[in-house]
């Protein structure tokens, strides 16, 4: 395994009419080639625009602070990413080494193009293809995520598709290009469960064949158990707990990656109702003071809990947690 | 008589599609299904992806062309037949069934602020005299959704999926509607607000009598959620049962394959589903005899050539299979 990304103090914020807001706190973690990461958190934690970072894809009002660098390992060297500025520069990391799944199937189609079009078009601009090889490609990619009649689908639009159709032909474009790094947002949530497996299997086979990385955006922590090696845990822009995805699931040391697995609806027990983690998610103009996540959280160890951010701190050397349970000395 | 709200009786939906003008075909998306919801359930729909559960939801709403069979809503004030419904009936059951979406991304209007949005229901069906009366009610909707007076200032494109969600759901019930087609509406949200929105779409479902048909394709949230399930496959209802009957003792194979595949939280439990190998075969040209024959690990000849029809044992566990009954004995040892 070789470096494919660094991600070191990123720090996103966005220019709204109501003032600044901050969607990525301090965050920074590395991936390998051929490693799978999990990133799981609340709604609105700032996942995506973590992921759209690592493309350099936020829209125009966000602003990044000078301290933060991200560094995508190519066979040309490293890229710093946030520094790229021509469409020229973006092409390496966007559609090129890296690939996007999009959490929003509409969006990433043009409306009035086929979806074979858009495939061909795309593999025409990143890769050494004629049209009929590009062609022949994109309908072998639309073949393996499970969608029968690629030939016949290849010519249809993405509205004629059915949601799960769509987020397949989505990821069978992203992969087209074999990309170095892909990040995958929500790719499963509208597949049913066998196709889901299917997907997984692929995007598994995928890492094996072109040694790639993925950064795995879900909330369904059955499929990160079953595809990631590691666990990012998020909340309100920080990065509060990390680690193998044994560890975090089986061990989790913060409260809210424990009220998380909490929350999870189980099928060993239909009659106890959902427990969520109790409390409104703060507005991100009113980020809580000391630990972002004091307000909700019921095991607070004192004051210093809604005065002090907790630093990151190692349980081992793999699993690291951010919250003043485990700070040996109280500030 | 049953309290039945909506019962489908044979209903199809097909879409021309492809080819020229002279040779469209046709893809039955919804094939002769028959069902019956009853007032204030929370019936699931649950199958495979292209299998026609957006389109039976979007038909029993009137938005989508019904082209064989029929359905027919009667929810005690007025009783509707969908096939033949009129102009004026149709404008009045658009107040009383409506939609939350899947894509609560293609959903919401950039444009227009929260507010707005929601709001929008309320003056285009002419709900609420003024705009005091509409702001109180998107409050009191919003409030109800877990959005603060903040978030209703601001554009849909400052939110996250799981925020806009709730906004879809606010637009959704600020109508008071009696029937509302929830379609994949919290496969974008994280399982805590999952959580709290499925306990808040159950609370309001007592609280305000409504009626769900819960499309999802996550079976432990429809274990929680629906008390009466149906399983679609390629535009067939398979199996249909109250939750837990089927969950205790699924009969078809499609559905225990659905089962198993259900992704376990061990992480040193992986690869054990029992996978569907096999083409999902294409709806324009759909197999003979059982449409599952193709994949079913327990097809026979005689499942190639006769399809299968939906059988009720009488208690309301109805399944599509030959074999069914063979399957279910016990193994001998
Ligand atoms: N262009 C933008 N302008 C202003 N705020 C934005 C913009 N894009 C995102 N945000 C804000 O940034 C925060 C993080 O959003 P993000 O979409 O990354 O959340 P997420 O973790 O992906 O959530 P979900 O699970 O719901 O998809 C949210 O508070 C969101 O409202
Ligand atoms: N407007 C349309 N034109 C042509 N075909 C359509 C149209 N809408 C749906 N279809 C087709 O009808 C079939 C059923 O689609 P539908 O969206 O109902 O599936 P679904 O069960 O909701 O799937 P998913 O779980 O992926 O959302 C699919 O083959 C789809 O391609
Ligand atoms: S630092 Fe305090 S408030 Fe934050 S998670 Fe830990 S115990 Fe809870
Ligand atoms: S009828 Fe035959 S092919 Fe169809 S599900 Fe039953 S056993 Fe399988
Ligand atoms: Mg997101
Ligand atoms: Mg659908």
């Amino acid at each position: 395994m070789t470096a494919l990304i660094d991600v070191e103090n990123l720090t996103l914020k966005f220019r709204t009419d109501e003032g600044l807001i901050t969607a990525v706190d301090n965050v920074s973690f590395s991936l390998g080639t051929g490693e799978v990461m999990g990133l799981v958190g609340e709604s609105g934690s700032g996942k995506s625009v973590t992921a759209k970072a690592l493309m350099h894809l936020n829209a125009k009002n966000a602003v990044y602070t000078p301290e933060s660098k991200i560094t995508l390992h190519t066979e040309n060297g490293p890229v710093d990413v946030l520094s790229l500025r021509t469409p020229r520069e973006l092409n390496i990391v966007r559609g090129g080494a890296v690939s996007m799944i999009f959490q929003e199937p509409m969006a990433s189609f043009a409306p009035a193009i086929s979806i074979g079009k858009q495939m061909v078009e795309q593999l025409l601009l990143h890769g050494d293809y004629t049209k009929e090889q590009a062609k022949r490609w994109s309908i072998e990619m639309l073949d393996r995520v499970g969608i029968s009649d690629a030939a016949k689908r290849f010519d249809q639009y993405a509205f004629e598709l059915s949601g799960g159709m769509r987020q397949r032909a989505m990821i069978a474009m992203a992969l087209s290009t074999q990309p170095k790094l892909l990040i995958a947002d929500e790719p499963t949530t509208a597949l049913d469960v066998t196709i889901q497996a299917q997907v997984i299997d692929l995007m598994k086979d995928l890492v094996e064949e072109f040694h790639m990385g993925i950064v795995f955006i879900t909330h369904d922590l059955g499929v990160v158990a079953q595809t990631a090696d590691k666990v990012n845990v998020m909340y309100l822009g920080r990065m509060i707990e990390e680690g193998p995805v044994r560890d975090v699931i089986r061990n989790s040391k913060h409260p809210y990656t424990q009220g998380l697995l909490a929350a999870l609806p189980k099928l060993d027990d239909l009659d106890s109702p959902l427990t969520p983690v109790p409390g409104d998610i703060p507005s991100p103009l009113e980020r809580p003071s000391g630990c972002v996540f004091h307000t909700r959280c019921s095991q607070m160890v004192g004051d210093v809990c809604k005065t002090v951010e907790p630093r990151e701190r190692d349980i081992d050397a793999s699993h690291k947690v951010a919250c003043h349970i485990y700070e040996k000395v109280p500030a | 008589m049953s309290d039945v709200l909506i019962r489908a009786k044979g209903l199809s939906v097909g879409f021309p599609i492809g080819g020229g003008l002279f040779s469209k075909q046709i893809l039955k998306a919804v094939d002769n299904v028959s069902l019956d919801i009853e007032k204030g359930s929370f019936f699931g729909l649950v199958g495979e992806s292209g299998s026609g559960k957006t389109t039976l939801g979007r038909a029993l709403l009137k938005a989508a062309p019904i082209t064989a069979g029929g359905a027919h809503y009667s929810d005690g004030e007025v009783d509707y037949d969908l096939e033949n419904i009129t102009r004026d009936q149709l404008k009045d059951y658009r107040k009383r069934a409506q939609l939350i979406f899947q894509d609560p991304y293609a959903a919401l209007s950039p444009r227009m602020t929260v507010r707005d949005i929601i709001a929008e229901p309320l003056e285009v069906m002419g709900l609420t005299r003024n705009r005091q009366e509409t702001d109180a009610r998107v409050r009191e909707i919003a409030a109800k959704c877990r959005l603060n007076l903040e978030h209703l200032r601001r554009f849909p494109h400052a939110f996250s999926g799981g925020q806009r969600q709730r906004i879809s759901i606010a637009r959704a019930l600020v109508s008071a509607p009696k029937f509302i087609v929830a379609d994949e509406s919290v496969a974008a949200l994280d399982v805590s607000i999952q959580a709290d929105v499925l306990n808040l779409l159950k609370q309001i479902q007592s609280e305000m009598g409504l009626t769900f048909m819960f499309i999802s394709h996550d079976l432990s949230v429809v274990a929680h959620t629906c008390d009466h399930l149906a399983v679609m496959y390629l535009g067939r209802l398979v199996e249909t049962a109250p939750t837990r009957k089927l969950f205790a003792a699924p009969r078809h194979p499609y559905t225990k394959a659905l089962f198993s595949a259900i992704p376990s939280l061990d992480p040193d439990d992986r690869g054990t589903a029992q996978k569907l190998t096999g083409e999902i075969p294409s709806p324009t040209n759909q197999p003979s005899g059982c449409k599952f024959h193709t994949r079913c690990p327990f097809a026979i000849d005689h499942c190639k050539q006769v399809e299968p029809q939906l059988e009720s044992d009488g208690t309301g566990h109805e399944v599509s299979c030959h074999r069914w009954k063979e399957l279910m004995a016990p193994v001998a040892a």
